[in-house]
């Protein structure tokens, strides 16, 4: 609404500085800066609270709303100490590392075998190969539950972690090779014809080309398939039920919302500490989850 | 053994750095073997050599299970008898019209709002001098699980009956205004639904910006000095210049976000359970796999999800197509 009434006033005014009034810039600069408060705040407010409810005392956090805490501080470590030891959410991110580390590293290393060999190479079926990748980047991951579920129980993997990792790569390196073809065909071919020249074997040029030129690009798609293997629910939910090892971090954590018997304290210290290392990892590689999220929206 | 498998070190090993050395090693004999073969076979081997395990994964986790939940979704609950479309029929009955009703108002406001926010932005982020520290803020919660975001929105739906003090922030916001009763959030059909993509929002909307923000860089400057210069309002600028020309990424942020309207599970698993008329598609789907027991109806389930999302499919498949021609 202010835009458009501006406007008006700007076709009669000087065209200084992209032809706004000085007046007129001012009130319309404070209103963006309003909306862009608000939008920072809104967006950060619900961190913020979960960081101040998991350190408050059962009994404030029962009788009053997170913000109090701020005019009658009483914190605690009770919460913490609670969800480490009573309810085992320790183990709970023992298990979600040991998922999360190795579906990394594997996504990473097969998008880039498989990326190099889509790109550098030529063979009949190509073609088709791409295309069913790129169909396969949108699959809702429920289509291939059920029988998998099934597979799973028939050769003995249900229950185990290395399940999820088979299950969790193989999801991925649709998306996991468009992020890196698009980076490896960006690659200049003289450098390539040069190796040949000098003879080197293919595996010798993956090695010393391919691998240090891409470390850009495995760092954008080592950060996405972390935090997409670290926050997911739904896999783990599925098939590592009735498993010896401890739940992972999500599960653990939607189990904790859903029976409240051990309190809001535990609950909210569990959730907190299922989103730090997410946290820090995206604010530590800011630019390279930006660059993986740009080049997996421009193929997607 | 038993003992490796659930040791969290020996694990990470294993699987990060064990794996990865015997496939280096394997792709290194399958060079030997494929150089002492006659040229032209060995120029044939090479490339399905390398592609060998991506493409035993994508088969086994997305093609083979594709292919097989399609037929199982004409049996029944243990798979052992044809049912023809029944399990079709029953999906588009009864209490399953609600659910996908609740997934039809997903689908549009989620993308919708997501959308809408992600521009302003996107748009007024490019105007100050801290685009940085707001970008990192709103891209934040993007780090964060459904799950964990889920929980830390529970203390801010909390309702406590009118009269006794709300914990909750929205009800002690409102209640601040005279007369107006708290509001149950999660409990009032309708209401909830719209709160429980309010946190989808939450959670969505900074990878949405990077993607807007990113376009609206790109907008070139010149042709927006000039509109100014001719005396146009920002207003028109926005929707003559900028809109047209970051049209691709806004089509990229609508599908995305449609495909995870489809499938959308976390938020109601973990807020509702799918009651007070909240269910979803994928959350009914874990309830049919796991309650009922009742293969065929949940693989009926996925099906739909999959037709739904086809033609996302084909628009991604066609784009491809004309970008890789270029």
């Amino acid at each position: 609404m202010t835009t458009s009434t501006e406007s008006t006033v700007t076709t009669t005014s000087p065209p200084a500085r992209g032809g706004r009034s000085a007046r007129r810039g001012f009130s319309w600069r404070w209103l963006v800066h309003g909306i862009v408060l608000v939008l920072m705040i809104s967006w950060f407010v619900p961190i913020l609270a979960l960081l101040v409810s998991s350190i408050r005392t059962q009994g404030d956090a029962a009788s009053s709303g997170w913000w109090t805490a701020f005019v009658r501080p009483l914190f605690t470590a009770y919460n913490y100490q609670l969800a480490l030891e009573e309810v085992g959410v320790a183990g709970s991110l023992g298990t979600s590392l040991a998922i999360a580390v190795p579906v990394t590293v594997l996504t990473t290393v097969l998008s880039l075998i498989g990326a190099f060999a889509l790109t550098r190479m030529r063979f009949p079926g190509r073609t088709a190969l791409s295309l069913i990748l790129v169909a396969l980047l949108v699959t809702p991951p429920q289509i291939t539950l059920v029988p998998l579920l099934r597979v799973y129980h028939a050769v003995g993997l249900s229950g185990t972690i290395p399940a999820i990792w088979i299950y969790q790569v193989g999801f991925t390196i649709p998306f996991g090779i468009f992020l890196v073809r698009g980076f490896i065909s960006g690659i200049p071919a003289e450098l390539f014809e040069s190796a040949s020249v000098d003879g080197a074997t293919v595996l010798r040029t993956f090695r010393s080309i391919v691998l240090p030129l891409s470390i850009p690009v495995m760092a954008s798609l080592a950060i996405m398939q972390f935090l997409w293997s670290w926050n997911d629910l739904l896999t783990p939910l599925i098939f590592l039920g009735g498993s010896s090892v401890p739940a992972p971090i999500t599960v653990e954590v939607a189990g904790l919302a859903q029976q409240t018997s051990q309190g809001q304290g535990a609950l909210m210290a569990a959730t907190f500490l299922s989103i730090v290392i997410p946290l820090v990892l995206v604010i530590a590689l800011q630019r390279y989850f930006v660059r993986g999220v740009l080049g997996g929206a421009v193929k997607g | 053994m038993g003992n490796l498998i659930n040791s969290v070190p020996a694990l990470i090993i294993i699987g990060a750095v064990g794996i990865p050395i015997v496939v280096y090693l394997l792709l290194g004999l399958g060079e030997r073997i494929a150089s002492v073969l006659p040229a032209r076979l060995g120029r044939g081997v090479r490339p399905w050599l390398w592609f060998f395990g991506p493409l035993v994964l994508i088969v086994l986790i997305l093609l083979y299970p594709l292919v097989a939940t399609i037929a199982y979704s004409f049996l029944d609950a243990d798979a052992s008898r044809a049912v023809g479309l029944g399990n079709f029929a029953w999906a588009f009955e009864g209490t399953m019209l609600g659910v996908i009703g609740n997934n039809l108002v997903w689908l549009v406001v989620f993308p919708l709002v997501t959308l809408v926010l992600a521009l302003v932005a996107a748009i007024l982020f490019d105007r100050i001098r801290y685009e940085r520290v707001a970008i990192t803020l709103i891209v934040l919660p993007t780090a964060i699980s459904f799950t964990a975001g889920s929980v830390i929105w529970t203390q801010l739906y909390s309702y406590q009956p009118s009269g006794s003090t709300q914990i909750g922030t929205f009800n002690a916001l409102i209640t601040l205004i005279p007369d107006v009763k708290p509001v149950p959030w999660l409990q009032t059909p309708v209401i909830n639904n719209l709160a429980l993509i309010l946190i989808a929002v939450w959670l969505s909307t900074g990878v949405a910006t990077l993607i807007l923000s990113a376009a609206v860089k790109n907008v070139a400057g010149e042709l927006i000095e000039a509109a100014r210069l001719d005396g146009s309002g920002e207003w028109r600028i926005f929707w003559s210049i900028v809109l047209p020309s970051i049209m691709p990424a806004v089509l990229v942020v609508l599908t995305t976000q449609i495909i995870a309207a489809l499938k959308v599970f976390d938020i109601v698993y973990v807020m509702t359970n799918g009651n007070y008329g909240t269910d979803v598609i994928a959350n009914r789907m874990y309830g049919e796999l796991f309650s009922e027991n009742d293969l065929g109806r949940a693989s009926a389930i996925a099906v739909i999800l999959l037709v739904a999302a086809l033609p996302i499919v084909f628009l991604n498949v066609i784009q491809f197509r004309a970008e890789s021609r270029s």
